[in-house]
């Protein structure tokens, strides 16, 4: 299978006054692509910076980071823009969906800034990429009226729109209900299903059920790295779930 | 990133903040407005002095005795009756760039008719004042060389006098009236002028031959004053100096020695006149451009706060591949919208409103339009220049910051 990420020795430093502070510090592993990989450990491990560094946000202090076969430590802040916008996917814990806008504008978005896509063509992958999470029929709602369910749907179909290399996902679920965070792990799965690869950042053990491999951080180390070899099905999990009161 | 897209993102957030966007413009409408406004109204008034003395005969020269006294007070009695009737002459032969000639001399005092008087001036001339100064005869005839020769006591009158000694309506044409003591035969009846920029009433006149008001009125031989018109208004400086050659050679002056008289174009006149008002226009443009300024700042205030409250949109647009010129690009092109929007409206208004202050003050007004190109190219760059730190600001966000950003 191809290799979409490989990490070598990633460290990475934070200088806070006198003192350094390790998030990273020294973590390698590779990805292939089509996987769905979880990330877990607990508050302050170094998840979302291990995350930052994957989506080009951050640079690590060192160590060498390929994506979909680049390095990326030599890119300046232009190049890593630009890699973001053609090979990730982002979804915040908390949507980030402008205000007032509506679906199919938040979604087009990432492609506003690809001078390759026309008018017509985004709003066609657009619409595309909402149908793919099931919110077909809320193409002009705007981001204020919406549920949070439908706002991650609707932030998932943004970091799906340009057909990234990978989608990164960072507390996807955080601000959910049991429920609501079921069915966007539902999308989760459909996705993988067709190829995609991911990367999911929780706090919550369950979720690594579903995916197909699951590495433990810990103080900037990884501890666990293990592949799942009975996913469990979220959408019969579900179909279990209590039924919420009409 | 093509700059359609960034227009289309830019136009987005400003209609998502419409209230807003129009008070920040607010400052640009005012500031624009009202320097149209007082350009308008300064030009304006400017043209119609400008007018005014053309419709005078902006190409009148007028020569007096006496040296320039512009500088000081240098009053000889010689001097005074420097110009003699033989300088007027000389000059009606030799020159090439005056085409009117004529001898003034006046005198201030009572003219009446039967049981009416007035206080006015007589004018003593010859036929060619009457072009120069731009005069027509509506009623009667003016007098004749003859009458000049003969030193007639024939007159021309103004409105004015016409209707402060006959106030019945009787025609003036034919009567009699005494000017101090001297009696003159209306001739003609001069075509009303109105008042003239000074506020002078210019049909508030008597003309007569010089040649009676010399001997009859005034009892002197020299002239108070020639004037006389140039060929045409370009030429008046060629005519001033011809004159004064002429006046120099006639009066055997030497190398060093100052003219004794002075010579005066209305074209000077006119520029000291207009100084004023273009003092004026400068002095209102610029407390209109101190607004401009203050709502250039205004734009820059908002602006900042703008970016400060959508640090996480930027954040999220730079993690989704907006480059640091993008977000530059976003926020300029946001403020120029303003600032230009603002700017149209501005010039609209500041017509509108020029053209208010014309038809109820009857004030004369004239949009010239560069200062329209102008406030507008002023207001591009006002969006640029004040847009352009907070713009910046926003570019160089760290996008992991931002996105976290409360
Ligand atoms: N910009 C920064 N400056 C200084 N220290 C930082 C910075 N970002 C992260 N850190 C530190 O790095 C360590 C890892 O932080 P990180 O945000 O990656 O943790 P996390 O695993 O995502 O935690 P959580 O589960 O609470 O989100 C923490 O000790 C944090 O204080
Ligand atoms: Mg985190």
């Amino acid at each position: 299978m191809k290799e979409v990420i490989r990490l070598e020795n990633i460290r990475r430093d934070f200088r806070v006054g006198d003192e350094t502070v390790h998030a990273l510090r020294g973590v390698s592993f590779s990805i292939s692509e089509g996987g769905f990989v979880t990330i877990m450990g607990t508050s302050g491990s170094g998840k979302s910076t291990l995350l930052n560094t994957l989506g080009c946000l951050d640079t690590p202090t060192s160590g060498e980071y390929f994506l979909d076969g680049v390095s990326v430590r030599s890119m300046d802040k232009n190049q890593r823009a630009t890699l973001r916008n053609r090979k990730i996917g982002f979804v915040f814990q908390n949507y980030n969906l402008l205000p007032k806008t509506t679906a199919i504008e938040n979604v087009e978005l990432p492609l506003m800034y690809n001078s390759a896509y026309s008018a017509a063509l985004r709003r066609e992958k657009a619409v595309e990429a909402l149908k793919a999470v099931g919110l077909g029929d809320r193409l002009l709602h705007k981001s204020n009226q919406m549920s949070g369910g439908q706002m991650q749907r609707v932030a998932i179909a943004r970091a799906l729109v340009n057909d990234p290399a990978v989608i990164l996902a960072d507390e996807a679920t955080g601000n959910l209900d049991t429920r609501t965070s079921f069915e966007v792990l539902v999308l989760f799965q459909q996705l993988h299903a067709s190829g995609r690869t991911i990367i999911f950042v929780t706090h919550n053990p369950e979720i690594a059920q579903y995916s197909s491999r699951n590495i433990t951080l810990r103080d900037g180390r990884i501890t666990g790295d293990v592949f799942n070899e009975h996913i469990l099905n979220a959408a019969e999990a579900l179909a279990q779930l209590p039924q919420p009161e009409e | 990133m093509n700059l359609t897209n960034l227009f289309k993102i830019a136009l987005k957030a400003l209609s998502n903040n419409k209230l807003r966007g129009f008070l920040t413009m607010l400052g640009i409408i005012i500031g624009v407005a009202s320097v149209i406004t007082m350009l308008a109204i300064g030009q304006g008034s400017k043209r119609s002095i400008q007018a005014e003395i053309s419709e005078m005969g902006s190409n009148m020269i007028r020569i007096h005795p006496g040296g320039d006294m512009r500088g000081g007070v240098r009053l000889d009695a010689d001097d005074m009756e420097s110009l003699k009737l033989e300088d007027l002459e000389d000059i009606q032969t030799q020159t090439r760039y005056v085409t009117y000639i004529s001898s003034a001399v006046n005198s201030a005092g009572q003219a009446v008719y039967g049981a009416n008087n007035t206080p006015t001036t007589v004018y003593g001339v010859n036929l060619d004042y009457l072009e120069i100064r731009r005069y027509k005869v509506e009623d009667g005839d003016t007098f004749s060389e003859h009458d000049i020769k003969t030193a007639a006591k024939v007159c021309l009158i103004g409105k004015t006098v016409v209707d402060e000694l006959f106030p019945q309506g009787e025609n003036p044409v034919g009567k009699v009236i005494r000017f101090g003591t001297i009696p003159f035969r209306i001739v003609g009846v001069l075509q009303s002028k109105g008042y003239n920029s000074m506020g002078m009433d210019q049909d508030d006149l008597i003309i007569a031959p010089y040649t009676t008001v010399q001997k009859r009125i005034l009892a002197i031989t020299h002239l108070q004053e020639i004037v006389c018109s140039a060929l045409s208004e370009d030429y008046t400086e060629e005519a001033i100096d011809e004159i004064s050659d002429i006046l120099r050679t006639n009066h055997k002056l030497k190398e060093s020695d100052e003219d004794d008289f002075s010579i005066r174009s209305q074209q000077e006149l006119a520029s000291m006149l207009t100084s004023t008002t273009d003092m004026m226009t400068i002095l209102l443009a610029a407390v209109a451009g101190i607004s401009l300024l203050v709502g250039g700042i205004g734009i820059m205030n908002i602006m900042y706060v703008s970016v400060t409250e959508r640090t996480r949109e930027i954040g999220l647009r730079m993690s989704i591949g907006a480059k640091g010129r993008d977000i530059l690009a976003q926020f300029l092109i946001e403020s120029i919208l303003i600032s230009v929007t603002g700017g149209l409206i501005g010039v609209l208004f500041g017509i509108g409103a020029a053209i208010v202050v014309n038809l109820v003050a009857a004030f004369p007004i004239y949009i010239q339009p560069w200062s329209v190109f102008l406030s507008f190219a002023v207001c591009t760059i006002t969006g640029i220049f004040f847009g352009w730190y907070p713009a910046q600001k926003a570019a160089m966000l760290d996008p992991i910051e931002a996105i976290r950003y409360e």
